[in-house]
């Protein structure tokens, strides 16, 4: 591609950056509103994070979701990365077109059909919802994604290395231990963090796989939001866009890492 | 490309079987019962759906509970309009808010593809910051800006654009500009990788031999772009066929696409059957873009 803006790009990247991110700030902003009206500001004030703490459901819920999103993380990763590495390292298996097929599928699946043929595996296999059947589902959609990470990374590096190892006396098992390990491990902790914020998000999946006692955080929020737009959810909201941006930049520069020692 | 040779083979066998058994199990499974379910009847019992198959009365109560499967549910959706008006109104809906999100998307891919290289890396991770965070809280945001009193409406008001706030929020509008804003990155990602591979010189030999900028854009780099365009298409069009969360936060309750039909059926209703039959109708119509997605799109060639 010819580099060079023209004022029409420059002009589109301002708006596209505007668009994008001026609705998040807003939310941020009325956060630290002292009126309870959100469209009315009333002065900077941080009762909402104070009142964010004595609610008990929410705080209860919140410790909820990072349980789930640290258990089914790390689950994820591990099929992730086993799913990516028979992809890409293993050479040609019996099966191997229908596993790239169920590796892609769950990516763009709309969530409502997911959720809900989950739900009824659970019920006709006789497995009581709650934690459990969450983190199952989140394992499932969100492998796929640490895989499409972990394959993307496995595909660009150079296979000589591998070869040299073997070449210079190492086993395939101690070359994959020595060499594409290291190599990789970046991506597979990048994926771990995708993962992990995918599952704290995840609303429409989580209401049909969850029971009682399992209510995650954006199921909370949604019972919220559907009465109205309050301070509290702004305030919420703000401390997950908070988690999140801190979790995004540390998988950019562990990638960038990864990028510069590969 | 292989390994020079193959690992041990129980390494092997442990690396393909965990993913195939996890995705088998969890994924293609339900999709049989989900299939299963589509051809029962409600039932106000428990669990809340018929035929149940009785493994104690062997033979015959796998012919009863086969027998007792029908395509009632199928006839239902065909013929009743609030069903058919439903799928309608999604794929309405989904193509022209896919059509919408390329529109925007485009110009955006084009300015990060003719940006410097140095800052490439920085105008992807702020593409895809936002889809970081949470969708339900993107689309909640826009609550308080399309409100009757929001944001937007203070706006027009004061610049004097408008005379009385505008109906905004639990519009079609309100749905589109949810779509588009959510869905964005999809959009510009695939685009971005196709214009980021065009070869410079392509559009430099056709301005040299006397076409215009403009003409270089509609004959070079846009026919050579389509392949990203579609598949961004195709990764925005799936998931809002299904999309929940923005009809149901800025639709309004009469807006009806047919994953808050799937939601409505299921847990208002308690009708476990016709909310499989809609995911299963629901599945059909999107199968096509995704075999051709996994094709175009496959685990792999996206990078993140």
């Amino acid at each position: 591609m010819k580099r060079g803006l023209t004022r029409f790009n420059v002009t589109s990247l301002v708006l596209g950056m505007a668009f994008l991110y001026l609705p998040i700030l807003i939310l941020v902003i009325y956060s630290f509103n002292a009126s309870r009206l959100v469209t009315v500001w009333g002065g900077f004030s941080t009762h909402w994070y104070r009142g964010l703490l004595s609610n008990g459901p929410l705080m209860q819920s919140a410790w909820i979701s990072l349980q789930l999103g640290i258990v089914s993380a790390t689950l994820a990763t591990i099929i992730g990365a086993a799913l990516a590495l028979a992809l890409t390292r293993l050479g040609p298996f019996r099966g191997r077109g229908l596993l790239a097929f169920l590796g892609f599928a769950p990516l763009v699946m709309p969530e409502i059909i997911t959720g809900l043929s989950l739900l009824l595996l659970f019920i006709v296999i006789g497995l009581d919802r709650g934690f459990w059947t969450v983190a199952i589902a989140h394992v499932t959609f969100t492998s796929c994604f640490v895989a499409v990470i972990v394959q993307s990374r496995l595909v660009s590096f150079d296979r000589s290395l591998e070869e040299a190892a073997v070449d210079l006396g190492a086993t395939p098992a101690a070359a994959f231990r020595l060499v594409t390990i290291p190599i990789v491990l970046p991506a597979i902790a990048a994926g771990w963090m995708l993962a992990f914020t995918l599952s704290l998000d995840d609303l429409v999946i989580a209401s049909f796989t969850s029971g009682p006692g399992a209510t995650t955080l954006p199921m909370r929020i949604y019972s919220q939001v559907r009465l109205g737009v309050t301070p509290e959810i702004n305030a919420i909201s703000t401390l997950l866009i908070a988690i999140v941006t801190v979790t995004v930049l540390a998988i950019t520069i562990t990638l960038k890492r990864e990028n510069s020692t590969g | 490309m292989r390994m020079p040779q193959r690992g041990p083979d129980r390494g092997r066998i442990a690396i393909i079987g965990l993913p195939s058994l996890w995705l088998t199990v969890f994924f293609l499974v339900p999709f049989v019962i989900i299939l299963r379910m589509s051809l029962s009847d409600p039932a106000s019992a428990q669990p809340p759906y018929r035929p149940l198959l009785d493994w104690s009365q062997g033979w015959a109560g796998i012919r009863l509970f086969i027998e007792g499967l029908d395509l009632e549910n199928y006839a239902t959706i065909l013929t009743d309009p609030l069903y058919a008006s439903a799928f309608l109104t999604s794929v309405r809906i989904a193509a022209t808010g896919t059509l919408l999100t390329l529109l925007a998307g485009y110009p955006i891919a084009l300015a990060m593809a003719r940006a410097s290289r140095r800052w490439q890396p920085f105008l992807i991770a702020l593409i895809f910051l936002p889809f970081w965070t949470s969708f339900l809280i993107r689309v909640y945001a826009w609550i308080a800006i399309l409100e009757q009193d929001g944001l937007l409406n203070q706006v027009l008001l004061a610049a004097g654009l408008v005379s009385a706030p505008l109906m905004l929020l639990n519009t079609e509008i309100a749905v589109q500009i949810g779509i588009v804003y959510t869905y964005l990155p999809f959009m510009v990602l695939p685009i971005y990788a196709a214009l980021e591979k065009q070869d410079g010189s392509l559009v430099e030999a056709a301005q040299d031999l006397g076409s215009t900028p403009a003409r270089a854009f509609w004959q070079v780099t846009l026919p050579l772009s389509l392949p990203g365009v579609l598949g961004g298409c195709i990764l925005v069009f799936i998931p809002v066929m299904g999309e929940f969360i923005i009809p149901d936060l800025l639709g309004g309750s009469d807006m009806l696409m047919v994953g808050r039909l799937v939601w409505t059926e299921f847990f208002s209703n308690r009708d476990w059957p016709m909310a499989s039959t809609i995911a299963v109708m629901l599945l059909a119509i999107l199968a096509l873009p995704i075999v051709i997605g996994q094709r175009r799109a496959g685990v792999g060639s996206m990078k993140p």
